[in-house]
């Protein structure tokens, strides 16, 4: 299955880009996209546990399971206002 | 819709009052000159803007269900604001003051602990940050 993952603000500038489309394996949990993420991009691996994770505009916790077509995204720290 | 990218205009949301409304509270967010003793000249507002427009109305939805007096209006910035500019505004009336107020700080606080918005500011020498709300607890 394939989903679509975005970055944004600090996330985005470690990562170097702003969206990509993922190949998973059916069954991905949204943690273990995390982890891939993580080990691919040194900068999000100092974040201490798995940020606050958002599929299809919805915060999800780590346990969902994505579907193909998602749209996921882990985001730093909000600060709006 | 509750993100823009033009200014804020906070009488069209005081215009929304209902004649049975005898408050209304206003909070406006504003752009800052300092932020932790840094000088600021501007700030980059981003916004996952499709995600944003659905946590602000599940947050006017849970608003409307706790305070059924209150009407809420709501609206935030995207994009470049030089100091002084209202980045946020919230517009909370109901026929009593105690549910206005209520109304009004729930609706900002929240906007600031769900919606995924970031800000990038300026300082005067032309370095920017990320700000990180969480960073000062640690």
């Amino acid at each position: 299955m394939r989903v679509n993952l975005l970055y944004f603000a600090s996330f985005r500038d470690a990562a170097g880009r702003a969206e990509e489309a993922r190949e998973l394996p059916d069954g991905t949990r949204v943690v273990q996209l995390w982890e891939r993420v993580a080990r691919e991009i040194p900068r999000l691996a100092a974040f201490p546990a798995m940020p606050p994770a958002a599929v299809n505009h919805e915060y999800v916790g780590g346990e969902t399971v994505l579907r193909d077509g998602d749209e996921v995204a882990f985001l730093p720290p909000v600060a709006g206002g | 819709m509750y993100i823009t990218f033009n200014p804020i205009d906070v009488g069209a949301l005081l215009n929304e009052a209902r004649p049975s409304d005898g408050g209304v509270c206003v909070f406006l967010g504003v752009v800052r000159n300092e932020n932790e003793g840094k000088p600021a000249v501007s700030i980059q507002y981003e916004v996952y803007g499709p995600m944003a427009e659905t946590q602000m109305a599940r947050i006017a939805r849970r608003i409307a269900e706790e305070w059924p007096q209150a009407r809420l209006q709501m609206q935030h910035r995207a994009g470049s604001l030089g100091v002084g500019e209202v980045s946020v505004a919230v517009v909370a009336t109901a026929p009593h003051r105690a549910e206005a107020f209520a109304a009004c700080r729930a609706a900002i606080d929240r906007i600031k602990a769900s919606v995924p918005i970031w800000k990038k500011e300026f300082h005067p020498d032309g370095s920017s940050d990320w700000v990180d709300p969480t960073r000062k607890n640690l």
